[in-house]
């Protein structure tokens, strides 16, 4: 491990120090909770001098990313913030800075939907935006939160398509773990610094976003959707490569726990699937032969990681921590069973809604659940 | 980092006729009377689309609208607007 310190600190700090490693060059940002923690620690970094960025506090979340956008397509590498409505305010803009092709990186903690007013956890919030063109990590703990941030700077950069990093309010972004933080230099030569072939230059003046018709409209939506699908292998080198930089390793666009034999598996995502780890064990102990598999990339959709490593005609339980309205079940399952259909016929697929707006998902509860979905 | 995939990016650089031959759009056309006209550049100054000639009051029919801006200004009612086949 070429490492050099090993601090105890919150999943929203591990973001704002993400941030200062990126040496992100603006940073708009709107307080919403949970996230406002990642934003209070940026702007104190940009205060005191640790970060040389440009902090522009904005009016509300619609502002925050057309700030980024702005700031983005001028060239500038930018991060931002937020939470539940704040990202819904947000929604218009996002499908600029994918459209716009603007490598915005954006951290999401996740809280549930107004209304009524919830402060905590279920991820109804950012699966709600899988259709504004962004790439979607799910992290389960601060470190990924850290290590992931600086790998979605380089993917976004990359392939010109902002990504957002997801992690669940309070259960990771408030919450205390050790995080070991690398050493400068190798992030730098990780992440260099960003080089757009194109920004918004007084110097050589072009216009960003002019009106088209059909003819032209049409290539533009057909290459972002092309260009989305090719981010996997970029996440899986983005990963790999980190993992050669600074010695850890999360998983790629899928991570994956006592996966091999089992014969029923957890499919989940965020903080409730490094929780499901131990409802594994617990399900191992009772001798049933349990595995965990956790897309950390929900968008793309890892079709062929997911469909290559399920264990033939295994049980598949999706956790969601959030709803599909007009089907039942969660969203994670109806995206599991339309890759599968067809494929893996062999498989059975059950789906359970838990963890609403912050409702505890303890390793008792989820193996519970899992067995009792087991006789269904 | 740099990009590894070249990105299609909704991007214009300004150019004649980047907008496409907007003369298709047109109903009426301005058509100056070189008798009348004493080439005091006022519809040069107001043309929108700039598609008058500063100096000889020539008007490129590729990329006029057929607006009447120019024709309403003229002081001296050197142009008219005629209607297009």
């Amino acid at each position: 491990m070429k490492t050099t310190q090993v601090i105890m600190d919150t999943g929203a700090h591990a973001a704002a120090l993400a941030v200062k490693y990126a040496r992100v060059d603006v940073v708009p940002g709107y307080p919403i909770t949970p996230q406002t923690s990642i934003m209070e620690a940026v702007a104190s970094m940009v205060e005191n001098g640790e970060l040389h960025a440009r902090f522009i506090p904005v009016e509300g979340e619609h502002s925050a990313m057309a700030a980024a956008v702005a700031a983005s397509a001028a060239g500038a590498r930018v991060f931002t913030a937020t939470s539940a409505n704040g990202l819904l305010y947000m929604h218009e803009v996002l499908h600029m800075a994918s459209g716009g092709r603007l490598p915005v990186v954006m951290c999401n903690v996740n809280r549930g939907i107004f209304a009524p007013w919830t402060l905590w956890a279920d991820h109804q919030d950012s699966f709600s935006q899988r259709d504004t063109g962004w790439i979607q990590y799910h992290c389960s703990s601060n470190q990924e939160v850290f290590n992931t941030l600086l790998q979605a700077f380089r993917v976004a950069e990359q392939i010109n398509i902002p990504v957002m990093v997801n992690f669940d309010g309070f259960a990771i972004s408030h919450c205390l773990m050790p995080l070991t933080l690398p050493n400068q230099e190798d992030i730098d030569r990780f992440l260099p610094t960003h080089e757009p072939e194109w920004r918004l230059d007084p110097a050589n003046p072009s216009s960003f976003s002019n009106v088209t018709n059909a003819p032209e409209y049409a290539p533009f939506r057909q290459m972002l959707s092309e260009d989305i699908m090719s981010a996997i292998p970029l996440v899986k080198k983005a990963a790999q490569e980190y993992k050669e930089a600074t010695g850890m390793w999360d998983g790629d666009t899928i991570d994956t726990y006592r996966l091999e034999d089992a014969e029923v598996v957890a499919f989940a995502v965020n903080s409730m699937a490094a929780e499901l780890r131990l409802s594994i064990d617990i399900l191992r102990e009772l001798g049933i032969k349990a595995g965990l598999l956790r897309p950390r990339l929900y968008l793309p959709f890892p079709t062929e990681d997911i469909i290559n490593a399920l264990p033939k005609n295994a049980q598949v339980m999706v956790l969601d921590r959030n709803y599909n309205f007009g089907h039942p079940g969660g969203i994670l399952a109806q995206e599991l069973k339309s890759v599968c259909f067809g494929r893996r016929n062999d498989l059975t697929i059950k789906n359970r809604v838990m963890g609403i707006g912050g409702i505890d998902l303890t390793r008792r509860f989820m193996a519970d659940e899992i067995r009792a979905m087991i006789e269904e | 980092m740099k990009s590894v995939t070249k990105a299609y990016r909704p991007i214009s650089w300004p150019m004649k006729g980047a907008g496409g031959e907007t003369g298709s759009w047109r109903t009426h056309r301005p058509v100056v009377d070189k008798n009348i006209c004493n080439k005091c550049q006022i519809c040069w100054v107001y043309c929108p689309e700039a598609v008058i000639d500063r100096h000889e009051t020539i008007i490129d029919y590729r990329y006029c609208k057929g607006c009447g801006v120019c024709a309403l200004e003229c002081p001296t009612g050197a142009i008219s607007m005629e209607m297009e086949e």
